[in-house]
């Protein structure tokens, strides 16, 4: 794996395994903290599927990724796609957290006129790679920044994170041909597999069983994990670099709306923000103290 | 204050209540039938409902082949992704074979409010316009979106039904017909003509009512077939009352005001002023704010009529 060794490459969090596996549950704790209090602010916005993806984005950019927030430009920076870019709220949390946006700026999600559109908008929001929300469209965008970066022989990676509702679009299995196709292993997809879409289960609304052995059919390098996990995510990130000739993806079983006991599992809360009580209730079940 | 109704609750009230008179009927959603509404059908005729997850064009493919077997499939998700991303399938396998196929869709304009430019359709009127075949129409209220679906579930032809996440104020009682191709003068004026589709019907009138106290009465049209335009109506209102302004939850470009600008430079020209989405995307906001902010709201349709009248005199 051809590491730019470049003196201020930043893979976040420049620590050991050990150190990384003691920081995270905290690290994820606050943006779990940070997403709720923004969702509440804004009275709108999507719970579930930003929750469930929490620990699988703050392993990713507080270990994997390479990326500079004082330069979200940086020609060497690891891509990050967002396919399922309703959970933006959980994708600003970070972004804040590496300082790429303002701590003020949280509290105006969804409002007129402001940086933190409903859905990531590359326009808007420093750090945002593409703007995303319609669904499915994420997989091939990454595959094209993959394909880019090759050609460039830049060696950073290209990495997507897509909802398991998500890839019941046509459009996902038509990129999971190309990354194969064109041995794309530059690439880490992840999918939340939380079980959850709107209108129901993945697997009363339209099943996508079996999930693994289509990603093995269609050419991938598939990992299982937990994706609540840490040691298992790290290793998970881990593997996926050292793949070559192949794309890989991390099918991460997660729970929807995790960490909040009146959210998770629950199909309800996939568009739904928490209110006062919520809020409340939310907070001390993570253990912060005021409001 | 005024009655106000929510014309996708509208449709699935009626959708559920026409699946008892008519048996072909079957609905398809792509994953939103919470939202959409067809989940009333669902509820009730869970055999004749297909919700197809999250794949748009999927289930236009599907609605297709149900109206070729010889079903009246009615298929819903937000407008855009039913008319965006399913734009080609609709093109080839419904417009192209003329099949039976209704695509209502939620979500219309920038009234979806926050969740953005992403969600905001502001071209479905223009890509279902420019298709051979399709019928386009964007009801005003609730009632008028009970009688369109009343009219074009008998109507043999693929049609194209928008409407939107927010309630609009009642126009009109269960006495009102509606005609496909046909646009219904509300207010008679003869100083200007304010034609208007989907909840800017009512912000014309309000508008209507602030030219009023200026002593000004412009005429105001509800146009909400859109295709095939009510182009005797139009041309009779450009003869009679001088100039035109036309108002939308749109892009000026391709949507009603392209629609009736083509009608009047052909046959009969007059200022023509669009109001409308300026060639630019939507933002997150709330609805009210971001009709403020596009240029939506009364008094900026007030201005547009000033405008023609300076330009006619
Ligand atoms: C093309 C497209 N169709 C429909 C939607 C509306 N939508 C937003 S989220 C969602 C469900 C997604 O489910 P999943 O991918 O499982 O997300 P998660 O449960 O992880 O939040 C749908 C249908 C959309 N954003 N884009």
């Amino acid at each position: 794996m051809a590491d730019s060794n470049d003196s201020k490459t930043c893979v976040s969090m420049e620590c050991s395994r050990e150190e990384a596996l003691q920081r995270l549950p905290e690290e994820a704790r606050q943006i779990r903290i940070e997403i709720l209090k923004m969702l509440h602010q804004s009275s709108s916005g999507h719970t579930g599927g930003s929750l469930s993806a929490t620990d699988l984005l703050t392993t990713l950019f507080f270990t994997e990724l390479r990326h500079r927030a004082e330069d979200p430009g940086w020609e060497g920076r690891d891509r990050f796609v967002l396919s399922k870019g309703h959970a933006a709220p959980l994708y600003y949390a970070v972004l804040c957290r590496f300082g790429y946006i303002h701590a003020d700026e949280l509290c105006s999600l969804r409002k007129v006129n402001c940086m933190l559109q409903g859905h990531p908008d590359s326009k808007s929001t420093p750090g945002v790679e593409i703007s995303t929300g319609s669904l499915g469209q994420g997989l091939s965008i990454a595959n094209g920044m993959a394909l880019g970066l090759r050609l460039n022989e830049n060696n950073a990676r290209t990495y997507v994170l897509m909802g398991d509702g998500e890839v019941q679009e046509g459009m996902i299995w038509e990129a999971a041909m190309t990354a194969a196709h064109y041995k794309i292993d530059n690439l880490c997809a992840m999918l939340d597999r939380n079980g959850l879409q709107i209108d129901g289960t993945v697997e009363e609304v339209m099943n996508i069983e079996p999930l693994a052995d289509k990603w093995k059919a269609f050419g991938w390098h598939v990992i299982n994990i937990d994706g609540h996990r840490f040691e298992q995510i790290l290793d998970a990130f881990k593997t996926a670099k050292e793949v070559k000739g192949k794309p890989t993806i991390i099918i991460a079983k997660t729970i929807k709306g995790k960490g909040v006991s009146i959210f998770e599992n629950k199909v309800k809360y996939h568009g739904i923000a928490p209110n006062d009580q919520e809020l409340e209730q939310a907070l001390k079940e993570l253990g912060h103290k005021k409001l | 204050m005024t009655e106000k109704k929510s014309v996708r609750g509208q449709y699935g009230e009626t959708l559920a209540l026409l699946g008892e008179k008519y048996k072909d009927i079957v609905v398809l959603d792509a994953d939103l039938s919470g939202s959409t509404k067809t989940k009333v059908f669902a509820k009730k005729f869970p055999d004749r409902f297909f919700n197809m997850g999250v794949s748009e064009q999927d289930m236009i493919g599907t609605a297709a082949g149900l109206a070729a077997a010889g079903k009246i499939p009615f298929a819903s998700t937000f407008a855009i992704f039913a008319t965006g991303r399913a734009w080609e399938p609709i093109r080839q396998s419904i417009a192209y074979s003329k099949l039976n196929v209704k695509i209502v869709a939620s979500h219309g304009g920038i009234t979806v409010g926050e969740d953005g430019g992403s969600h905001q359709s502001i071209e479905d009127i223009a890509l279902m316009r420019v298709l051979p075949n399709m019928t386009v129409i964007v009801p005003a209220d609730a009632t008028e979106m009970h009688k369109v679906l009343e009219t074009v579930v008998a109507h043999k032809g693929p049609v194209y039904v928008r409407s939107s996440r927010i309630e609009f104020p009642v126009l009109y009682d269960d006495a009102y017909t509606f005609t496909i191709g046909k646009g219904d003068v509300l207010r008679e004026g003869t100083d200007a003509t304010i034609v208007a589709c989907g909840f800017m019907v009512s912000q014309a009138l309000a508008a209507g009512d602030l030219l009023a106290q200026r002593g000004i009465r412009p005429r105001i049209i509800n146009m909400s077939t859109i295709k095939p335009v009510d182009a005797a109506l139009l041309v009779e209102a450009a003869r009679e009352t001088g100039g035109i302004v036309t108002v939308e939850e749109h892009s000026i470009i391709g949507g009603l005001g392209s629609a009736v600008a083509e009608v009047v430079s052909e046959e009969c020209h007059v200022p023509v002023k669009r109001i409308g989405v300026q060639d630019r995307f939507g933002i997150s906001g709330k609805p009210n704010e971001l009709l403020e902010c596009f240029g939506l709201t009364p008094g900026d349709i007030e201005r547009a009529v000033l405008e023609v009248l300076d330009k006619k005199e």
